[in-house]
């Protein structure tokens, strides 16, 4: 773990400089279930990469590609929108939640 | 030049020559000729400011905290129910470091509903980490207007202000007020220093992130250590507001015959004005008797209530609000500051003036004739209450 930094060496009001700081805080830890996504299946509709409250759908030149596990929270929302059942969402076992 | 005007119209003046980048506000009585004046200066192209016309002080405190973040100069105002609904956003102002000023023009919290003054919205966010400054005139009301703005901008505190100016008694009555000119006002203000504006792409910054426990207490340790600023930063400010005004302001309390007095007042806001006549009356009849008038309320000035009132051998502390269960707030403030004095007076608590209920020279008399007589205690005396 970083070393936690004293009041005195805080910015402003809690200010994150540099911005897109949720990136670097890992939650994907958080989850007891993962989606699984099924490549052959998907049809690249994006509705899975529109519903996810948590940007945890890659998506790389206009294709999803994947899914984000270390922020994805396994709500299943993208799991329960897709047209065609191409994303599973299997439970967690112990130790593998941290991609 | 000296003009009559409102207390509004004094406020009014002072947020036209500071002109913000953006006012977003509600009405509500008695605070809304504030936003009626202002608005008739965005109308009129006096000022180029983005008037934002919220529809709740709630959404009006979050519009502030936006553009203040984004990198604006932003003011608002309010009364009563309106700071009650937007006080759950001025925590987040002031825990996001926003230098947004806010006059605060006093009237009663409901129920029952009432449009008049009393202190309770300006009790009701004094923890809320805001600076809080009262007044007794409408003068005052336009020059803690700036001073509040370069307060809350200095680059020590960076914090919302409130400038409280009681309803009606302020907010609706004609004074002569003398305004600086637009030139000196607005030099005296100077320009707006953003810190980490959003809207400075180049250099992208979270604001408003999530802290646990790791991090929660350090970041509120560090308020505090702002908040703990203003006082340094209030006195050189009045003394650049003296350069700039020749009135002069020194010190976070004004004392009216108390260098000798052995009984005195402490109020706030206007009622101070009635308090120095009743003082004038007494002493004309060789009665030693003082106020104290606070105008630093938040934070609060210990060391110099303490060294106005340690002297008197008698004080009553003047509260225009309950605080239901307990003492009153300012009293309790008063109480804390005599805790180490050497000499302390004995102090008794008075609730006044509820939901607009007049104070009065004869009742301010009274209470002076009063002290002295009776025995300090922890008990709630009221003023002009029908048993």
């Amino acid at each position: 773990m970083a070393e936690l930094k004293g009041w005195k060496d805080l910015p402003i009001g809690g200010v994150v400089p540099g911005g897109a700081a949720a990136t670097l805080n890992k939650t994907g830890s958080w989850r007891a279930e993962r989606p699984v996504w099924n490549e052959e299946k998907c049809i690249q509709c994006l509705q899975c990469w529109f519903h996810c409250p948590d940007s945890s759908i890659v998506v790389r030149e206009q294709k999803v590609t994947g899914v984000d596990y270390d922020h994805c929270k396994g709500c299943g929302v993208c799991a329960a929108i897709c047209p065609k059942d191409a994303i599973d969402m299997v439970p967690e076992r112990e130790g593998t939640c941290a991609e | 030049m000296r003009r009559v005007m409102t207390g509004h119209k004094a406020v009014a003046e002072a947020m036209r020559q500071i002109e913000p980048d953006v006012v977003a506000v509600y009405p509500i009585t008695p605070q809304s000729e504030i936003a009626e004046y202002y608005a008739d200066y965005v109308h009129d192209g006096i000022v180029h400011t983005e008037l934002v016309p919220v529809e709740s002080e709630h959404s009006a405190m979050s519009a502030c905290v936006g553009a203040a973040a984004a990198g604006a100069r932003v003011m608002t105002a309010t009364s009563s129910q309106g700071l009650a609904l937007l006080v759950e956003v001025l925590y987040i102002a002031a825990g996001m470091r926003l230098p947004i000023v806010m006059a605060l023009a006093n009237r009663a919290l409901s129920a029952p509903i009432n449009i008049h003054c009393d202190h309770s919205d300006a009790y009701l966010a004094r923890d809320a980490g805001a600076f809080q400054i009262f007044c007794e005139s409408a003068q005052e009301a336009y020059d803690y207007t700036l001073i509040a703005q370069r307060i809350a901008e200095h680059g020590k505190v960076r914090l919302p202000g409130i400038v409280n100016l009681d309803g009606f008694a302020l907010t609706h009555t004609a004074q002569v007020v003398e305004p600086l000119e637009d030139e000196a006002a607005k030099k005296f203000v100077g320009p707006f220093q953003p810190v980490y504006p959003l809207l400075d792409v180049a250099k992208p910054v979270t604001w408003g992130p999530f802290a646990m426990p790791d991090y929660y207490f350090e970041l509120k340790r560090a308020q505090q250590a702002a908040m703990e600023e203003v006082p340094a930063a209030f006195l050189e400010v009045q003394k650049a507001y003296a350069l700039a005004s020749g009135r002069r302001y020194a010190g976070f309390v004004e004392g009216y015959h108390l260098d000798d007095a052995d009984r005195a007042l402490v109020v706030l806001g206007s009622t101070a004005g009635t308090a120095k006549v009743a003082v004038d009356a007494l002493r004309s009849k060789g009665e030693k008797v003082g106020l104290l008038k606070i105008w630093l309320y938040r934070p609060f000035p210990y060391h110099a209530v303490a060294a106005a009132l340690a002297p008197v051998k008698h004080v009553a502390v003047l509260d225009r609000a309950l605080s239901f269960g307990a003492m009153g707030a300012l009293y309790s403030d008063v109480a804390t500051a005599l805790l180490r004095a050497q000499a302390r007076p004995a102090l008794h608590n008075y609730i006044y003036g509820l939901g607009g209920r007049d104070i009065t020279v004869e009742q301010l008399e009274d209470v002076l004739a009063e002290l002295g007589k009776v025995r300090p205690d922890e008990v709630l005396r009221y003023i002009g209450l029908r048993e």
